[in-house]
């Protein structure tokens, strides 16, 4: 569905390709294609990780291993950095969040219109039309925030593991004030209690957010540009202004999935902490 | 009509705050930082690769906000989520 096909302009062709495929399940809706392509993609970063892993020499190692062992010595690195102690779950934990993150980021830099093409070569026109297909799993606020909140229950997980049940709930009460009498302690449980759970809440919001807001406002970009491509007199700059985008997007992609990792890791280096 | 324009004016204005102020502040933020990064790079060469990492990682924080406000902005310019209740009403 190029923009000159459709009939509304280029706000119809933003808002067609900003509607989700959705699949009701259950009563609910389950935006269908963030789930496939996370999954397909996710699936895909294992198995290039797995076969190179699985095929790894000791001596002259083939230049995918390599790549794959720069990946793998740069995010342990990073979470040698920051996190002191046992890191047999965490480092793993960032290095998926990495590559997912990267690759569900980088379906950002695939054709706009790839899938409308597809589906109107396949089954015609009008079926594209009423086909809706978002490819970034990253630009849906669903994806972030299941990622966010299920690296908030791991630092409640390590908190908790880390102070153990009673030293948490401690903390929650007499954490940023400290006070010495009993008094003072009582006090200050509640504006201690609200701070902490201001503290705990924004970290998933912002995490989530972040990803989201850098994701969106990179594909709407793309789909802005894309208007370029209405009149033939402006295709030239259309072409341009892509591929300038595209390239510092690259940037962004990259450092969006290493800003996701290396805050999950400080978190939960911080849920270690005691204070 | 008058409702439908009324709604679109001051969605143009409030689109051109959220961009302008948004860029204002996160260039800022890139000019100190970019600023006390060559500073420090000047001071310590050695410590430049460390430096470069947490530069780019703060970079990407400040950028952020910016980008989000883009990502409402746009979807206010193409999307308008006030115009629609008006157009349902």
């Amino acid at each position: 569905m190029s923009p000159e096909k459709s009939s509304g302009g280029l706000t119809e062709y933003i808002v067609h390709h900003l509607t989700h495929n959705k699949v009701q399940v259950g009563g609910q809706t389950l935006h269908f294609d963030s789930w496939m392509i996370a999954l397909v993609v996710g699936l895909l970063g294992c198995f290039l990780l797995w076969s190179q892993a699985r095929k790894a020499t000791a001596g002259v190692p083939s230049k995918p291993q390599a790549f794959v062992e720069m990946v793998v010595e740069f995010v342990d690195s990073q979470v040698k950095d920051t996190f002191h102690g046992d890191r047999r779950f965490i480092a793993p934990l960032a290095l998926t969040i990495f590559v997912w993150v990267f690759f569900m980021n980088a379906m950002d830099l695939l054709p706009l219109d790839l899938v409308g093409a597809g589906v109107s070569a396949v089954a015609g026109e009008e079926t594209a039309h009423h086909t809706y297909f978002r490819m970034v799993p990253t630009a849906d606020i669903n994806t972030t925030f299941a990622m966010s909140i299920t690296v908030f229950f791991l630092i409640i997980f390590y908190s908790i593991k880390a102070k153990g049940g009673w030293g948490f709930t401690k903390e929650l009460f007499t954490a940023p004030f400290h006070a010495h009498g009993t008094v003072a302690k009582v006090i200050l449980a509640v504006p201690n209690l609200f701070l902490n759970l201001v503290e705990y809440l924004s970290k998933p919001v912002s995490l989530g957010m972040r990803l989201f807001g850098n994701m969106y406002a990179g594909e709407l970009v793309f789909m802005l540009i894309s208007g370029l491509f209405l009149s033939w007199w402006t295709f030239a700059f259309g072409v341009a202004f892509h591929s300038v985008w595209a390239i510092f997007h690259i940037l962004i992609i990259l450092l969006q999935a290493f800003i996701f990792m290396v805050l999950t890791v400080v978190y939960l280096a911080m849920a270690h902490e005691h204070h | 009509m008058e409702f439908i324009a009324n709604v679109q004016g001051l969605t143009a204005v409030a689109i051109g705050i959220i961009v302008g102020l948004g860029a204002l502040g996160a260039a800022l933020g890139i000019g100190i930082m970019g600023s006390k990064f060559l500073e420090s790079a000047a001071r310590q060469p050695e410590l430049v690769p460390m430096l470069q990492g947490r530069m780019f990682l703060l970079a990407g924080l400040i950028d952020a906000a910016f980008l989000i406000g883009v990502g409402v902005a746009m979807m206010f310019a193409f999307a308008n989520p006030l115009l629609a209740a008006l157009q349902a009403a």
